[in-house]
């Protein structure tokens, strides 16, 4: 199948940017990313410069891969990242449009690939549970309902690959920061710091100039790993929780 | 060179515990003035970085990823051993140490597994105090299942996101120490070399990827967590960025690699579909649990299959061998992985392959369906359920299990792997092989030591499933924060080491020199088709099996394609500037050299054991034949453009007598 390409080049984050034509002879077996390689296999024979994008695991789990595909972030497919995308999404002759996640607090590096180390601060800032090695009691010494640990695991399955800023038409981070508090506050081990925790992560994540969340819903609906909106709620009920109702803030 | 395990005297089950009670300490005001350079963030790396940061020492830790969260850990599917006989089955320390040891064939070093089994119930419990969401039973408490190679079901697991949740868990309290101002950390930087003052380690030389530029990292000690090499091979599960080059580049500055021949071929993988392919995907081995694996019994209806004129469900019980089954009764589905890979290659080499290429076999639920949906209709006390209820129930007691596995599946290549069996062929997973390290984890490099996947120690030829994750926890959180001390109590009095020392400055020259030669060779070739090429080698002669003639054979087509490679290749850009190009280029430029080595070690091992398969050495029914007698050794390889060198580490079996493994 020929694809018709409209891709993103970008020298470095001051430069400016322009979409360059290609045109890739594919296979409907590839992956997006494969389709992507055949492009820059083609680019280096001829002694040009290919196309820098990101990209490790290649399926769905390490959260390096990021393009805005046709306006939408990895794409077509729900629930399916840049890299598990596959060319039997489109037709033979289709034009496709690719580009960076776009947001003040992911600046560009170059091309495709973005900044994202701000996600970093975020966690940094108490994304954990403070307990050094050797601290631990016996793994079985708290039972934890089956229904509440899959609860955790719902939140805790975000990738971190940033599609829910990249798709929200403020740039805001609510998702990513919300599925991380939800992971660890639905935890009993993680219950102690969590009103600390709330503060600290919506502070770093204002800092790191990340848009305010007005409920428009398309984090989720673009999120790769169907992380849920009700996650921000449960955020939002905590915070507002906890400067009203806390002597401890930040 | 004389290798010493160095491995503490006393009976083998209370070594670890006096080693830890006698073992010289660094006090707390002296942590405080003592420098470790930690690179790798994955299991391994980020549990000792946060480890270490927690016990006081300065602590520098790298990863060429843009977040330490990305390492190639992360994709790990299937879970995590540990010796907690929460189960009440059997299992304990001891148990998970004779598994260990004879599921690798019986070339690991007795002591280094024992401390692992020891530890392994410390990290559960370590994981689930960092909020770890591991799978629960009704009753609340952690869950179970079982894995290849063993008879008890001491895995742990978060659905098939193991090493996500685990690999979250170390990046997290990484991420406290960064905040505490106890690790710093540099993202994007990648290790090119090691600096050496005075025969020990200290310190480093890493490219800065953003900018280009080499920069000099100093420290009392370095610790290598940089992961494995099976991207020699070019198409493997690993992720695309795993490579050698941290721990090749201190080879080439005397530290040694063991065992690089023993490689793990992992038997379910979704199969190769065309050349463009850029890596395999695999499927987890905890399918087995519940999956069976046949093929036709008739060539006819294999090749059938395989013009696409019948399927799976056209061939009746009867016409279908359940071969691992049938070969090996005892342990049937669960066979190790060296045993269910090589009994799939002799399926496909017999031409009963089921897919186009005839480079695959099936991995079927439609048992497990029924199974599950007719326990689920008793215990939901439907009577005489319809075929239909039945299959409507087991599928969702199999969606549970796997749900995420099978919807990788179906994005993958377009099937419903509800409906139909799977497809499946093995594919390079793992690395056996590894920098060699002693019972302290350090390499012959004095201050050098090696942790995870990148050392060899404790998996002998053939890793178990769900044994990695516990080795990379084991040696990050509860085995380097105490051997790196008995190496560090005696530099106390070592001033902070000085990054412009000359040593540093040879180094970065050195490794400057090296980067400017690939970027001005300006050839024709991209650097993916040498490596693609290379791949191709390795597969074809140091892959499945293996024998003398093609090994030889291999090690001089790997020696042509480096020279071809040294005048012909094209990297774009500039060194000065970001350029993934110019990144893989070094990373192939080492795996040129790696890869002539395993070709090396496989000729020299002239017995079949674990994952090297010579078919020179097999019984009649097909089964590898051990030569306890002349190899019961760890064989370190020293590089040399010319001729690398073996040097031998004798394995010494007092607690385990040395049986042929068997499974049947
Ligand atoms: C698909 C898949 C599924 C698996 N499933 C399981 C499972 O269920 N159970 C199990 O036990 N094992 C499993 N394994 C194996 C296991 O995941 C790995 O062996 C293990 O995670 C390796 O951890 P590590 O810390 O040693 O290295 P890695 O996680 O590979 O980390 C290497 C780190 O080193 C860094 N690095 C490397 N080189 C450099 C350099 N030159 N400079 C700077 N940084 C560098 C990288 O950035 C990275 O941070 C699986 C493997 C695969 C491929
Ligand atoms: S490359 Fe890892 S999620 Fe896409």
């Amino acid at each position: 199948m020929k694809i018709h390409l409209k891709v993103w080049r970008q020298r470095d984050n001051d430069s400016k940017g322009y979409l360059e034509d290609h045109t890739v002879e594919a296979d409907e077996h590839m992956s997006f990313l494969e389709m992507f390689d055949v492009l820059n296999e083609s680019l280096v024979s001829e002694k040009k410069t290919p196309v820098a994008f990101e990209h490790d695991c290649r399926e769905g789990i390490c959260g390096s891969c990021n393009m805005v595909i046709n306006g939408q972030p990895h794409g077509p497919q729900s629930g399916t990242t840049t890299c598990q995308l596959h060319m039997r999404s489109f037709n033979d002759g289709d034009t496709i449009f690719v580009e960076p996640w776009r947001a003040k607090a992911f600046p560009v590096i170059k091309d495709l690939v973005v900044d994202r180390s701000a996600f970093d601060r975020i966690i940094q800032s108490g994304g954990y549970i403070s307990v050094n090695t050797g601290q631990a009691q016996d793994g079985n010494a708290i039972a934890i309902e089956k229904d509440r640990s899959a609860r955790a695991m719902d939140a805790a399955e975000c990738i971190g690959c940033g599609a829910c800023v990249a798709a929200c038409p403020n740039a805001s981070a609510m998702l990513f920061t919300a599925a991380k508090v939800a992971h660890l506050g639905t935890m009993p081990q993680g219950e102690v710091e969590h009103t600390l925790r709330v503060q600290s992560m919506v502070k770093q994540m204002d800092l790191e100039g990340f848009g305010m969340c007005s409920n428009t819903g398309a984090c989720e609906a673009e999120c790769p790993k169907e992380i849920s909106i009700t996650n921000i709620a449960m955020m939002n009920r905590s915070y507002v929780g906890s400067v009203l109702g806390s002597e401890k803030s930040v | 060179m004389e290798l010493k395990s160095n491995t503490p005297e006393g009976p083998l089950a209370t070594k670890w515990e006096k080693y830890r009670g006698t073992m010289n300490l660094v006090a707390p005001n002296n942590k405080r003035r003592i420098e470790v350079i930690v690179v790798g963030t994955g299991l391994a790396g980020a549990s000792a970085a946060a480890t270490m940061g927690e016990l006081g020492y300065n602590v520098k830790c790298f990863t060429f990823h843009d977040s330490p969260r990305r390492a190639h850990s992360i994709a790990a599917q299937g879970g995590i051993n540990a010796a907690k006989n929460y189960q009440n089955d059997g299992d304990s320390v001891y148990r998970l140490f004779y598994d260990t040891v004879k599921g690798g064939d019986y070339r690991s070093r007795e002591s280094n597994v024992h401390r692992l089994a020891e530890v392994s119930r410390n990290i559960i419990d370590q994981c689930v105090a960092q909020g770890v969401p591991f799978a629960r039973e009704y009753g609340g408490l952690l869950a179970n299942r079982s894995f290849g190679g063993v008879q008890v079901s001491r895995t742990f697991y978060a659905r098939g996101q193991t090493g996500q949740q685990l690999l979250l868990g170390a990046y997290q309290a990484l991420s406290r120490q960064i905040s505490l101002g106890n690790v710093e950390m540099y993202n994007r930087h990648e290790m090119l070399d090691l600096v050496k003052i005075d025969g020990k380690a200290r310190g480093i030389i890493a490219r800065n990827l953003l900018t280009g530029k080499l920069e000099r990292f100093a420290a009392h000690s370095v610790v290598l967590a940089t992961g494995g090499y099976g991207n020699v091979f070019y198409l493997s599960t690993n992720a695309m960025g795993s490579n050698v080059t941290a721990a090749w580049r201190a080879v080439k500055k005397g530290a040694l690699m063991a065992n690089p021949c023993y490689t793990q071929i992992h038997p379910t993988c979704i199969p190769v579909s065309g050349e463009y392919q850029s890596k395999l995907t695999l499927m987890s081995e905890s399918l087995r649990n519940d999956g069976r694996v046949w093929v036709p019994n008739k060539v006819e209806d294999a090749q059938a299959i395989q013009r696409g004129e019948k399927t799976a469900l056209d061939i009746p019980e009867e016409e279908r061998d359940y071969y691992l089954e049938r070969r090996y009764p005892a342990f049937g589905n669960l066979v190790p992985r060296d045993v269910a890979s090589r009994a799939a290659k002799v399926a496909c080499d017999e031409g009963k392959g089921v897919s186009k290429t005839g480079l695959a076999v099936f991995l079927d639920f439609a048992a497990a369906i029924q199974r599950y949906g007719k326990s689920s209709a008793i215990s939901k006390g439907i009577q005489n359920p319809s075929e239909d209820k039945i299959i409507e129930l087991g599928e969702a007691v199999i969606k549970e299990k796997y749900g995420n596995l099978f919807q990788m599946y179906e994005k993958i290549t377009a099937d419903n792997p509800y409906k139909t069996p799977m497809k499946i062929y093995p594919a390079v997973h793992y690395t056996m092989g590894g920098m060699w390290v002693d019972y302290h984890l350090e390499t012959n490099i004095p201050g050098l030591f090696c942790l995870g996947e990148a050392n060899f120690s404790d998996h002998g030829a053939n890793r178990l499933g769900a044994s990695a994750l516990m080795q990379g926890l084991a040696d990050g959180y509860f085995v380097i924060p105490y051997t790196i001390g008995t190496f560090l109590s005696k530099e106390i009095r070592t001033p902070k080491i000085d990054p412009d020392a000359p040593e540093f400055m040879e180094a970065e020259k050195a490794t400057q020199a090296n980067l400017d030669r690939l970027i001005n060779i300006k050839g024709n070739q991209s650097v993916e088709s040498f490596h693609r090429r290379l791949g191709k080698i390795m597969w074809e002669y140091c892959g499945m099996s293996r024998n003398a003639e093609g090994l030889k054979k291999g090690r001089q087509m790997i020696r042509d394609l480096r020279a071809e490679f040294y005048n012909d290749v094209f990297v774009p850009g500039e060194v000065g500037e970001f350029n993934p190009e110019l990144e893989k280029a070094g990373r192939v430029a080492d795996f040129l050299e790696l890869g002539e080595v395993m070709m090396m070690d496989a000729l020299d091992r002239n017995e079949s054991c674990g994952g090297h398969f010579r078919e020179e050495y097999a019984t009649p029914e097909g089964e590898a034949k051990r030569n306890d007698e002349d190899y019961a050794y760890v064989a370190a390889w020293e590089w040399d453009e010319t001729e690398p060198r073996v040097h031998k580490e004798q394995l010494e079996f007092k607690d385990i007598e040395l049986k042929t493994r068997s499974y049947k």
